[in-house]
């Protein structure tokens, strides 16, 4: 194994699309460590982003945020504008793992690790946030729902690393919110997941919303479906019966011994109605 | 492998050292400079044993190579006491017997540590949050949590 700490994003594209083995690109290191150890995968080369300019830095951007990919979840959660902007996304990141991986882990590396029941991914789907990709090729920018193709896999392609993700501005009435199930109170995997984020008009009554699942299917998913029902309602307990039922219904998990299908799809459908009225009352929305 | 030079600042000293490209921080302070207060649990970044600080940034050194020590200021539990006097952490430690087989202990005196540098009062509830990710399999942790209460009481002159 090579360990390369690249200077440029450039750099570490060209030594990514260079190198015919195994690469990884190193960042918290969080989920590549354990990799390496297990002796899962060995690879050839290791692409240590930390050092790029801009990796590690929150800069406020068009009345949003941009995150470098190398941000930890602890800087995130120090960020105090960031946090009050899009505070399900920042609780979601902070979810992962203890204090110790908090030092390190990053939104980015929770992305590209692609798991379903990543907790920095759905509040990032149902943000609509966008990661600014740069490769071979040169940057381009590709909505964050669009990465994950499957569990522990995306869509980047060889030589591209996420560079940054974008958190859009929003209006004043606007708001999100994550939550997860886990059998214990901290330390552990999603279950099942849902993020909800949405806009107010000045009268309370929803504008625009966004819902996305995790750990009930390959990917985590956004339910449009589900997210529409919201619209022009105040999240009347009826709307929301109807907006559980509908996450419910394009719920696909794997069943074990953490949760049954049943569970988990019961579950995934209870956490979104509760995110619901949580992201409401954030909004500044009262029922 | 070629080995990697890294130069890097432990406990306020300078040091040098050759290391794997797949070697951790963990594997470097242990094998290499001797620094045995770090543990390894797990290995993965579950249990705690070997949290360090780099740049003042808890973390399990297991999950941080060897080679990403150049240039950053390391802490370990081998600079909490100052010469023969023990932190305030250490004393409660052993005053409150907060510790049994003392695998887990290093671990905890440095994440206690660094959480009081941040919030010098914190909540149980605080407390036991951020030291979720330090399992100790002896005590039952209550008499941990005093310890740490009461070290951090005496360091804020209560």
């Amino acid at each position: 194994m090579r360990y390369l700490a690249a200077t440029t994003a450039a750099e570490a594209a060209a030594a990514l699309a260079a190198e015919t083995g195994l690469t990884r690109v190193l960042a918290g290191g969080t989920d590549v460590l354990v990799q390496l150890r297990s002796g899962l995968v060995e690879p050839e080369l290791v692409v240590d982003i930390k050092k790029i300019p801009g990796m590690r830095e929150i800069t406020a951007e068009a009345g949003g945020f941009r995150i470098g990919a190398a941000v930890s979840g602890a800087e995130i959660g120090e960020h105090e504008a960031l946090c009050a902007l899009w505070p399900g996304v920042t609780e979601g990141v902070q979810l992962i793992g203890s204090t110790q991986v908090q030092g390190r882990c990053t939104m980015t590396g929770n992305l590209c690790n692609a798991s379903p029941a990543g907790d920095a991914v759905p509040s990032l789907v149902a943000a609509n946030a966008v990661a600014r990709i740069a490769g071979p090729q040169g940057e381009r920018d590709c909505p964050v729902a669009e990465i994950p193709s499957g569990p522990g896999k995306t869509t980047l392609k060889k030589g591209e690393i996420i560079s940054s993700i974008f958190l859009p501005a929003r209006p004043g009435r606007a708001s999100d919110a994550y939550l997860r199930f886990i059998p214990r109170t901290e330390m552990d995997i999603a279950v099942a997941s849902a993020a909800v984020s949405l806009e107010l008009d000045s009268g309370g009554t929803v504008k625009t919303a966004r819902i996305a699942l995790g750990a009930v299917a390959p990917t985590v998913i956004a339910v449009d479906a589900a997210a529409a029902l919201l619209v022009g309602t105040r999240l009347d307990d009826g709307t929301l019966a109807k907006m559980a039922q509908a996450c419910e219904a394009v719920c696909k998990p794997i069943d074990d011994k953490r949760g049954t299908v049943a569970f988990r799809t019961k579950t995934a459908g209870t956490l979104a109605r509760r995110a619901a009225l949580i992201a409401y009352a954030r909004a500044g929305g009262s029922r | 492998m070629t080995k990697i030079h890294v130069s890097t600042t432990i406990n306020g000293d300078a040091h040098e050292f050759l290391c794997a490209p797949d070697e951790t921080l963990l594997d470097v302070l242990r094998n290499r400079l001797g620094l045995t207060g770090a543990k390894e649990g797990c290995g993965t970044g579950d249990c705690g044993a070997c949290s360090v600080t780099v740049n003042g940034r808890l973390v399990c050194s297991c999950l941080v190579l060897g080679a990403e020590a150049e240039g950053a200021e390391i802490a370990t539990i081998e600079g909490m006491a100052d010469g023969d006097d023990l932190h305030p952490l250490q004393r409660h430690f052993i005053d409150g017997a907060a510790l049994q087989c003392g695998v887990c202990t290093p671990g905890i005196l440095v994440a206690a540590k660094a959480l009081l540098e941040k919030n010098p009062d914190p909540t149980d509830e605080e407390l036991r949050y951020w030291l979720a990710g330090n399992l100790c399999r002896c005590t039952g942790y209550d008499k941990i949590i005093r310890a740490v209460q009461a070290a951090a009481a005496e360091m804020r002159g209560a």
